[in-house]
Formats: structure tokens, sequence, C-alpha cells
């Protein structure tokens, strides 16, 4: 997806004869590859998320009691670990969406392909290090 | 001198519906970026999933603001993500008949969601509850 032909040194050792998963041992995905696959898994995750918020916020047009018996499911451990991993996908798509939109707009983007992928990186922490504290400093107190 | 512009990441699509949506994409990803950070931070972050319950929605829908401000994620986050599923589909289901199953789900979960969704923001009414347990009491 980037200049045609790949560095050897990202395709990884010569895997001759390896079949399967193992075939990738040592391979380094170019990030034009890995920043897609995060986008769209994210992306996905974050709707199955949404289809079910939709139905569980339909609920409260059936009074308080229907409401309030429903929330044992969000407030149960599991959920709030998944409540943070929730963030994490939205957080890394908003930002990898951001340098999609960059690179789509300004002619010069594709000379700094690597330069934005880790800055995807760096704001996608800088957002979700202090998120994900807040959230589990309430989890736990 | 000049290199010639290399492809990277999706051509922009020629016209027609494809078009549209790219633009809808982009459009609805910078207003969700706001949008729904916003109502992370609000709903996960300053209050948590431990304080909020339904009177908590009740006060919060009681500002025609926050409704305006739900329903417009609503649309836009089930558009944006039934779009993004569509992309998925056109990339691995090849056969046309799976294709137009896949597709059909997909427009059928957007109609149904955004009527149900649509429903619960626009809908809500509490004091009919108030009322009711009022009623009950007495």
């Amino acid at each position: 997806m980037t200049t045609g032909t790949v560095p050897t040194q990202e395709r990884g050792p010569v895997t001759a004869g390896t079949r399967g998963i193992a075939a990738y041992r040592g391979y380094r995905p170019p990030v034009g590859m890995l920043s897609w696959a995060l986008h769209r898994i994210t992306g996905l995750g974050v709707l199955l998320f949404l289809l079910l918020h939709i139905v569980d916020i339909f609920l409260v047009g059936y009074g308080p009691e229907t409401f309030n018996e429903l929330l044992f499911l969000y407030r149960h451990p599991v959920f709030r670990i998944g409540e943070i991993i929730l963030v994490a996908g939205l957080y890394y798509h908003a930002a990898n969406g951001v340098r999609i939109i960059l690179i789509d707009f300004w002619d010069k983007a594709y000379q700094f392909e690597r330069q934005l992928f880790y800055g995807v990186i760096v704001v996608f922490l800088a957002g979700f290090i202090p998120t994900a504290f807040l959230m589990i400093r309430a989890m736990v107190r | 001198m000049s290199a010639p512009r290399l492809r990277v990441g999706r051509e922009r699509p020629a016209g027609g519906f494809e078009l549209y949506s790219w633009y809808f994409f982009r459009i609805s990803g910078l207003l969700l970026i706001f949008l729904a950070i916003t109502h992370v931070v609000i709903m996960h972050v300053i209050n948590t999933v431990d304080e909020i319950d339904w009177r908590f929605v009740a006060d919060r829908w009681g500002s025609p603001f926050w409704r305006a401000f739900d329903w417009l994620m609503l649309f836009l986050a089930l558009l944006h993500g039934l779009n993004g599923a569509r992309l998925a589909v056109d990339d691995y289901v090849r056969s046309r008949g799976w294709r137009i199953f896949a597709h059909s789900i997909l427009w059928s979960a957007a109609v149904i969601f955004l009527i149900i969704g649509s429903i619960a923001v626009l809908t809500f009414n509490p004091d009919a509850f108030q009322a009711a347990a009022t009623a009950a009491g007495s």
C-alpha cells in the first residue's frame, strides 16, 4: 500500500515451508496495514456496542423498574473492563480517523506516513491513559 | 522533479452514492469525535455507571439540548458504523446472493435501530411514570 516494493527487513525472515499462522512469525506489518486493521476492528467493535446501547436506552421508556433492573449488567466487573476496552477502541478510531482525513486532504501527507501513525499512537495514549486511570480509580473506590 | 502522488489509503470514489458515503464518513467522523468524546467524558469519567440510573437519564433528558445532542449522535454514529460495516461486507462477501443478504440486514438494522433510538430519545416522558407512581401510591 505504500511504495510497491516492501523493504526486505519489513517482510521478516523467509518462511518457506512453514504453514498457517506460524508463517507470520517475525513478520512486521507495514504501518498502513496495521492502522487499517485496527481501524476496522475498533470500528466494528464500537458499532456492536452502539447497537446494544440503543436497545438498553430504549428500555428507559418502560420506566424506572425495567431500566434499573437491567443496569446490573453494566455494573458487572466484566462489563467494566469491557467499558475501558470500548473507550480504547473509540479513542484509537477517532485519532486514526483524523490521520485518514489528513491523508485525503493534504497532498504531502504520504511523505510522513510513519510519523503520522506514530502521532496517532501518541494522541491515543495521551487521551486513553488519563481516561483509563480515572475509570479504574472510580471502579476500585 | 517531484515524484508522482503515491496512492495511500482508500481512493476517493469518482461519484454517485460511494462519493456521498466517502464524504459522509469524514464529516460525520469529525462531528462524532466531538460528540462521542464529550459523551464518554460525561457518562464514563465524570459520572460512572454506578451513578447513572433511570433518574439520571430522566434529569438529563429534561433538557432539550441533551436530547438534541444524543439524537444527533445516535443518527451519525449509527449510519457511520453501519456504513463501515457495509464496506467490510463488500471486502469479504464475494457472492452476489450473500452480499444482497448482508446488505439487506445492514439497511434493515439502520432503519430499525434509528426508529427505536429515536423513540427512546424523542418520546421519553418521565412525568408519565411520576403520575403512575403517585396514582398507585395514593
